[in-house]
């Protein structure tokens, strides 16, 4: 039986999709089975960011309304056969999928998939609800960014009244340069205010743009620094210790040698 | 003068993310306040609790709520008084 965790964030634009994508495929590439759903009915785009957009024959409102079975509307990833996504509809709205429906289709996923990651719509109404209806175990993705971290704080109170596993926190697209700088609250900071624990990491990379133009997870490639935080952030998902990346090391060459020289 | 003073060193240590935190902390105070309800009711039967151990009170007519001033936040409680009691308890 497999476990169920909701990729949530309330604000719009903090990586969401992005989140999901990467640890969807870093847990297959981990040789874990894993199926994602995207559940923003209307605004599809886990399927692109996938590259998986020209495969599309049935999708989740398809299943729920029994217009197809579950298994027709499961695209098979490109590089990965344990790996699959249930993509959204792209022309109904968020009522088009309630909350028992959600919780039935969650619980027949989870018996044969070892990991179902939901990819929640922004915001705290229906989609939101909908969501996390049949989750177990939440991740909260913010920014160091004050809207972002007000709007976890909103997600993780609403997260809290429901009957699951304390949210864990993600916090995504970090610069070490304007941290240091005291421009950007650091990882203490933003725990210090919303009080949960953390499981990853993300630095600021330009290769995520890179990668969504390219349909390829940043996850798959090696070079990437928010690639190597998702696969950490992976492991963990699996119960392994791994330490949070210290965001000082590799970066470019001239970091290295400023480093080497305890300039940085 | 004093006030510029202040304003003009004050830029030298308060960089934008403790201004960020500040603002959060307060806005979170706020937030968190509206988001539980239960929570204001609750203190507000333990304070007509406390309270009528020494004065008798018109419960009905008791306020408490957040109070967001500039830079602070206070729990302000409106707690009209009908009589002091004389002696602790009888």
């Amino acid at each position: 039986m497999g476990e169920v965790i909701v990729v949530t964030s309330g604000k719009g634009g903090v990586g969401k999709t992005t989140t999901t994508a990467n640890l969807g495929t870093g847990l297959a590439m981990l040789g874990k089975r894993v199926v994602m759903v995207d559940t923003d009915i209307g605004l599809r785009n886990l399927d692109v960011v996938m590259g998986l957009e020209n495969r599309i024959v049935y999708d989740l409102v398809d299943v729920v309304e029994g217009r197809c079975r579950l298994k027709q509307a499961l695209i098979k990833d490109k590089r990965f056969e344990n790996l699959f996504l249930l993509p959204a509809n792209q022309t109904k709205d968020k009522t088009a999928v309630n909350r028992v429906q959600m919780q039935e289709l969650t619980k027949k996923l989870k018996e044969d998939f070892e990991f179902v990651l939901i990819d929640c719509p922004a915001g705290i109404e229906m989609g939101f609800r909908n969501a996390i209806a049949g989750a177990e175990k939440a991740l909260v993705v913010t920014t160091p960014e004050v809207a972002a971290v007000r709007d976890a704080d909103r997600i993780i109170g609403l997260l809290e009244a429901e009957e699951m596993l304390p949210p864990r926190l993600i916090i995504n697209r970090v610069r070490l340069d304007m941290v240091k700088k005291g421009d950007m609250m650091d990882i203490e900071d933003i725990l210090d205010i919303l009080a949960i624990d953390l499981i990853g990491v993300v630095p600021e990379d330009e290769y995520i743009i890179v990668s969504t133009n390219k349909g390829e997870p940043a996850v798959l490639e090696k070079h990437s620094r928010a690639g190597q935080a998702y696969q950490n952030i992976s492991r963990r998902l699996l119960g392994e210790e791994v330490p949070i990346m210290d965001l000082e090391a590799s970066g470019g060459l001239m970091a290295r040698i400023k480093k080497l020289f305890g300039w940085g | 003068m004093l006030e510029f003073l202040q304003r003009f060193f004050a830029r030298e240590t308060t960089t934008s993310k403790m201004i960020a935190k500040e603002r959060l902390r307060l806005v979170l105070i706020q937030d968190r306040a509206d988001l539980t309800p239960g929570l204001l009711q609750a203190l507000k039967e333990d304070l007509i609790k406390v309270i009528s151990e020494y004065l008798e009170i018109d419960t009905g007519g008791l306020e408490v709520a957040f109070n967001r001033e500039r830079d602070s936040v206070a729990l302000v409680a409106n707690i009209p008084v009908l009589k002091v009691k004389r002696t602790l308890k009888p």
